[in-house]
């Protein structure tokens, strides 16, 4: 206790001393986050029928999934208890903001994602299932529910249950996210949550991020792949991170604009608190190197002439610096609002572990699982099957990847 | 129809998933949960069986008249007998209470427990910094814990 007394300034109540929700409550929004932001870039294609971003069609589809799996894993393991999550979709409460989340969780996972996968890769399921061996192809066999049948007939069906399920999606993905904002916006005590403009801006910053992964993975499994990178869908995938980018970005201005003018009896602590402890993670991170510089980037490629190689480099960097400026974001949202006392006389301070169950190994570790995850569903649903060629020949599925 | 056969099957999963769910809450979920609010309606005898630890004081006056009374002189009549010395049901249930005899607090971690000086605490409050009070001298050599003033 002493230890902890001694990284409090000024005053605060006992029980603010030490924060209860660790880093690990950080990514939490952050996955989710990128989840809804890749699903929306999917959308895009689908429903607004975007031609040139459909290249990462499946693979946003697939990004999403894996990150949906690993979305509730910082906070199982920040509950101690996982097995007692369960208990959620057992005895659910009316009032708990965090049980509703585990239903709007698990309608979004099975109804949305696994059902739209299923649809879309059907055809190439069925394909691989009569093509493949062993234990592969069983699992591919299981995947087809038995049933074979891609008619023509059978895939226009399949088309048309997708679009529905993505109509019913994007208002999921938004609920979805819009969740995670709500859990915090709706914390009337702590006033740097407290503000309906928290989901909407979680939404924001959800689609930013999304979109900036999902144009990272594309470049990077493209380069993996040794192909050439389709400037087209590359330029149009970032006028989009562009736009959103400057919605998320006024979105915040806007907030911060209300707070400042407001004043209220909390101001002067959390502007404070913005000046100092929060100084390096909130404005220079989040606000200058994670906004205002890859909206200056990506400003600049919609305005000069550039040639295709400057362009990639600008959107690998942006979007990068883009990840970075969000996953800030999500940190000064969640570790700031437990810094200052409610007395508004006092901060703390936040000491990450290092290898604690809530320490920053296993963030690590739960930040490298997704890509784990999507290397392993890449490995048994390729996107690139149509692109490269294979549509009619089965057995070239391994090759292709 | 026919090709939207595995549509069907998808469904089929999906009501088997949901059957196998309710199965399983039919199983875990409790007997009597909700019966009286959120919670487990057997959980209220369970708490009702469980040992008494403190007795009230009440009790320690049916014996213990003369330091109740001494007690009430003083600034600690509000403070219970068993917040100094601890949960003692089991001692005032017993045939012969001399034989289960309380230990006596330690007056050198008990009084500072509550009169540590702490600005947290509110400003009437009695409080000492006792390193510099008493300089490890326990409390009781200077006040009757059941009557402090001096
Ligand atoms: C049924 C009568 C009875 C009740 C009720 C009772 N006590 Fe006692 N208590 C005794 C007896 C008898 C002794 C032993 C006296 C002795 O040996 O000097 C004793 C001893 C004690 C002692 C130790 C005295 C010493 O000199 O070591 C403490 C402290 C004490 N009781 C506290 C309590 C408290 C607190 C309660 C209320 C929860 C309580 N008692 C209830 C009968 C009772
Ligand atoms: C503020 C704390 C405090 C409260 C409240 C308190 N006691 Fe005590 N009591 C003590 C301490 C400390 C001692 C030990 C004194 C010593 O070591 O000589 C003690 C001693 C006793 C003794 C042993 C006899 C003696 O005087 O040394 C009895 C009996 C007793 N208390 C009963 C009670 C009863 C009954 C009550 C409730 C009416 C009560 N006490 C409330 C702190 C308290
Ligand atoms: C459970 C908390 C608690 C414990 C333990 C406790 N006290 Fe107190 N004490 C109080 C309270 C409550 C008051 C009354 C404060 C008031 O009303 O202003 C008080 C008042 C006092 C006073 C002021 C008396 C007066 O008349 O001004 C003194 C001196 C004192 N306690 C000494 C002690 C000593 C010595 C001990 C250890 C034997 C002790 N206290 C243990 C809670 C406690
Ligand atoms: C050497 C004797 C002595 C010892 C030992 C002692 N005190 Fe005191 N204490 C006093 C005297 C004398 C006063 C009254 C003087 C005063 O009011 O400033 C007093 C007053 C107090 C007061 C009331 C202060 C107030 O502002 O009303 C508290 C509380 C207190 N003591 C707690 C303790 C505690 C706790 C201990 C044990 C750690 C302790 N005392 C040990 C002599 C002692």
């Amino acid at each position: 206790m002493n230890e902890l007394v001694q990284s409090v300034q000024g005053f605060m109540y006992p029980d603010e001393v030490e924060l209860q929700w660790s880093v690990l409550i950080v990514l939490y929004p952050f996955i989710t986050g990128l989840v809804a932001g890749a699903f929306i870039l999917a959308s895009l294609e689908r429903v607004f029928n975007v031609e040139e971003v459909k290249p990462t069609y499946r693979l946003a589809l697939l990004t999403a999934l894996a990150f949906l799996i690993v979305a509730p894993m910082p906070l199982q393991l920040h509950l101690g208890h996982p097995e007692r999550s369960f208990e959620m979709f057992l005895t659910p409460h009316k009032t708990s903001a965090m049980a509703m989340f585990g239903f709007v969780y698990m309608w979004y996972l099975m109804v949305v994602l696994v059902v739209e996968i299923w649809l879309e890769f059907r055809r190439d399921i069925v394909m691989a299932a009569r093509t493949t061996r062993g234990l592969l192809g069983f699992v591919y066999r299981l995947m087809t529910l038995g049933s074979m049948n891609i008619s023509e007939r059978a895939l226009a069906i399949d088309d048309k249950t997708g679009w529905i399920i993505t109509i019913i999606g994007i208002p999921s993905a938004f609920l979805l996210h819009g969740y995670v904002g709500f859990i915090f916006g709706s914390i009337k005590a702590n006033p740097w949550w407290s503000t309906p403009l928290m989901p909407v801006v979680f939404l924001f910053s959800a689609m930013v991020s999304g979109i900036a992964l999902v144009m990272l993975m594309y470049m990077a499994t493209t380069w993996l792949r040794k192909r050439t990178i389709d400037m087209r869908c590359l330029d149009t995938i970032a006028r989009y991170m562009f736009y959103t980018f400057v919605i998320d970005f006024s979105l915040e201005m806007l907030d911060l604009i209300h707070r400042i003018y407001q004043s209220d009896e909390s101001f002067q602590s959390l502007d404070f608190m913005v000046h100092t402890r929060l100084w390096m993670s909130h404005v220079v991170l989040q606000i200058v190197i994670g906004t205002v510089v890859p909206l200056l980037m990506l400003a600049a490629t919609q305005v000069l002439p550039l040639r295709d190689a400057v362009r990639r480099a600008i959107y690998a960097s942006s979007g990068g610096l883009t990840l970075i400026g969000i996953f800030a974001m999500r940190w000064n949202v969640v570790i700031g609002g437990q810094l200052f006392s409610k007395s508004f006389l006092g901060y703390t301070t936040y000491k990450m572990a290092l290898t604690t169950r809530e320490g920053l190994l296993t963030s690590i570790v739960l930040m490298i699982l997704p890509f784990f995850i999507l290397w392993a569903l890449v490995k048994l649903l390729p996107p690139w099957w149509e692109t490269s060629g294979t549509k009619t020949a089965g057995g070239a599925h391994g090759s292709a990847v | 129809m026919k090709d939207a056969a595995h549509l069907i099957r998808l469904a089929a999963v999906f009501a088997a998933g949901f059957i196998a769910f309710l199965l399983i809450r039919q199983a875990l979920v409790p007997a009597g949960f909700g019966k009286y609010g959120h919670f487990r309606a057997g959980a209220l005898d369970d708490i009702r069986a469980r040992k008494v630890s403190f007795a009230g004081r009440e009790q320690c006056a049916i014996c213990h008249d003369d330091r109740v009374k001494e007690l009430h002189a003083g600034k600690h009549a509000g403070v219970g007998c068993e917040a100094c010395h601890e949960a003692q049901a089991k001692h005032a249930q017993l045939d012969d209470p001399s034989t289960g005899k309380p230990v006596l607090p330690d007056t050198k971690v008990l009084c500072a427990r509550c009169h540590e000086k702490n600005n947290a605490k509110p400003r009437g409050f009695p409080q000492v910094a006792t390193a510099e009070h008493s300089g490890g001298e326990p409390c009781k050599s200077c006040h009757n814990p059941h009557s402090p003033k001096l």
